[in-house]
């Protein structure tokens, strides 16, 4: 467990849930509000360890429920299932590939307001749904698909600045020690 | 394959959930604002922030056009002095007319701005935060509105900041009363998921006759909203049910999507 990655990656949960409610721009233009806190599951599933992608779903969760009228942790299990799911499978996955980040960010971005909404809707509640939601539902997949590439390049910058660097390693190997003769 | 520690995180993340969803509604409620405080030095921060560009533009500003300026607000204060002045000799003959019919005395609204300072960020509701709170008196189902006409109700009270449900949100219904001869009553509820400008007046009479451009206010039913508050105007109707039910669809006359300060009625009297 690297605490780093798993600081970085709760404090962007954070300014993202924050962004989310201070800043309506794309809601305005768009009709709907991308959420970031899919594609950020997916880097931690992808890059770090169960406890941070279980703290991300707990902290993201709440903090996302805690500035929306949603019930209180409703946001917890959409954000772990995906998580969890993407860990379980993530050496079948090639992590590197921009592709494989987009459409991983777009089924997660997918996945987690249907999710969501599933729960609300068993829970009783009655969201605010209509033809308009397929709408809404399609840009949050599309932006949290351009999005996820991006905050990958983001977290590997960070790592290549904040970490260590890896040790450069001489071409020299022993093994390969030419040994000249007197001939 | 799952191995142990898997089992540990899907149990620890289950049981927190159970936690929560187990907890009272009061408990709940604190917990929410508590983790929504934290956000509270960001949006302090960005308020800050916002604020620096209009100071900046107020000392550029030629002495001139802030003379001219203070000059129209002299000549409208007046102007609305004059108003005030009308208004209360209709409000003393109106008192006086209640008094003689032994009805209840209108009481004048008392009103509180608030900034609002954010938005929901599920795009399945419609609510935004103001920052007043209970400290400011804010309550429960208080009126929220602007000069314009209504805006929704206050859902949900912290010390510092409210939650309120705007109209066209699910959880936001109000009765509206529609300005024509026969006083068509109908109920205000949700609105497309992605148009912030219009809304539903369902529960219209079969055979009510409402036509576009007619004028939709609050109708006093329902404990929350007082009479009289301009909620829109009809845009066009529809019978449903086989003719059962009339619909109509109204435009809002408050642009809900780029609200900036609403007022909260802390008085709200309901009777007439």
């Amino acid at each position: 467990m690297n605490p780093l990655q798993t600081l970085l990656i709760l404090a962007a949960a954070f300014l993202a849930v924050f962004g989310e409610a201070a800043f309506s721009l794309l809601h305005h233009w768009l009709g709907a509000q991308v959420d970031l806190l899919p594609v950020l599951m997916v880097y931690a599933a992808l890059n770090s360890d169960i406890v941070t992608v279980s703290l991300l779903a707990v902290l993201g969760g709440l903090w996302f429920d805690a500035l929306s009228a949603n019930p209180f942790g409703i946001s917890i299990p959409p954000l772990f299932a995906i998580g969890f799911v993407i860990y379980l499978q993530r050496e079948l996955i090639l992590r590197e590939l921009p592709f494989a980040q987009f459409v991983l960010g777009a089924v997660a971005s997918a996945a987690a307001p249907a999710l969501a909404v599933l729960l609300l809707l068993t829970g009783g509640q009655d969201p605010l749904l209509g033809w308009g939601s397929l709408w809404q539902w399609l840009v949050m997949s599309a932006g949290g698909a351009l999005a996820t590439p991006i905050i990958f390049e983001f977290f590997n910058w960070c790592q290549r600045a904040l970490g260590y660097q890896p040790r450069t390693e001489t071409s020299f190997r022993p093994d390969r020690e030419i040994r000249r003769s007197r001939m | 394959m799952l191995k142990k520690k898997h089992y540990l995180a899907l149990g620890a993340v289950a049981l927190v959930v159970l936690l929560i969803f187990s907890l009272p509604q009061r408990a709940t409620s604190r917990l929410k604002l508590a983790a929504g405080s934290l956000f509270l030095p960001l949006f302090g921060l960005l308020n800050t922030a916002q604020q620096l560009p209009g100071n900046a533009a107020d000392a550029v500003m030629p002495r001139r056009a802030l003379l001219k300026e203070a000059g129209d607000l002299r000549n409208e204060n007046q102007q609305l002095r004059f108003q005030m002045m009308q208004a209360a000799a209709t409000a003393h003959e109106n008192d006086q007319l209640r008094a003689l019919l032994g009805w209840q005395r209108q009481v004048p609204w008392q009103l509180k701005l608030a900034n609002v300072v954010m938005r929901d960020p599920a795009n399945w509701w419609r609510t935004l935060q103001i920052d007043l709170g209970s400290r400011d008196g804010v309550r429960e189902n208080l009126p929220v509105l602007t000069p314009d006409g209504l805006v929704g109700r206050v859902s949900a009270v912290g010390l510092t900041r409210s939650q309120v449900v705007l109209l066209g949100d699910p959880n936001c219904r109000v009765s509206g009363l529609v300005a024509n001869p026969a006083h068509d009553v109908g109920v205000i509820s949700a609105g497309g998921p992605l148009d912030y400008t219009l809304v539903e007046l369902t529960y219209l009479s079969g055979n009510a006759d409402v036509k576009p451009g007619e004028n939709v206010l609050t109708s006093g039913q329902g404990g929350i909203f007082p009479k009289g508050i301009p909620i829109g105007e009809i845009v066009d109707s529809r019978t449903v049910e086989f003719g059962l039910y009339t619909e109509a669809r109204v435009k809002l006359a408050v642009d809900l999507g780029g609200l900036e300060q609403v007022w909260v009625m802390l008085n709200p009297q309901l009777n007439p």
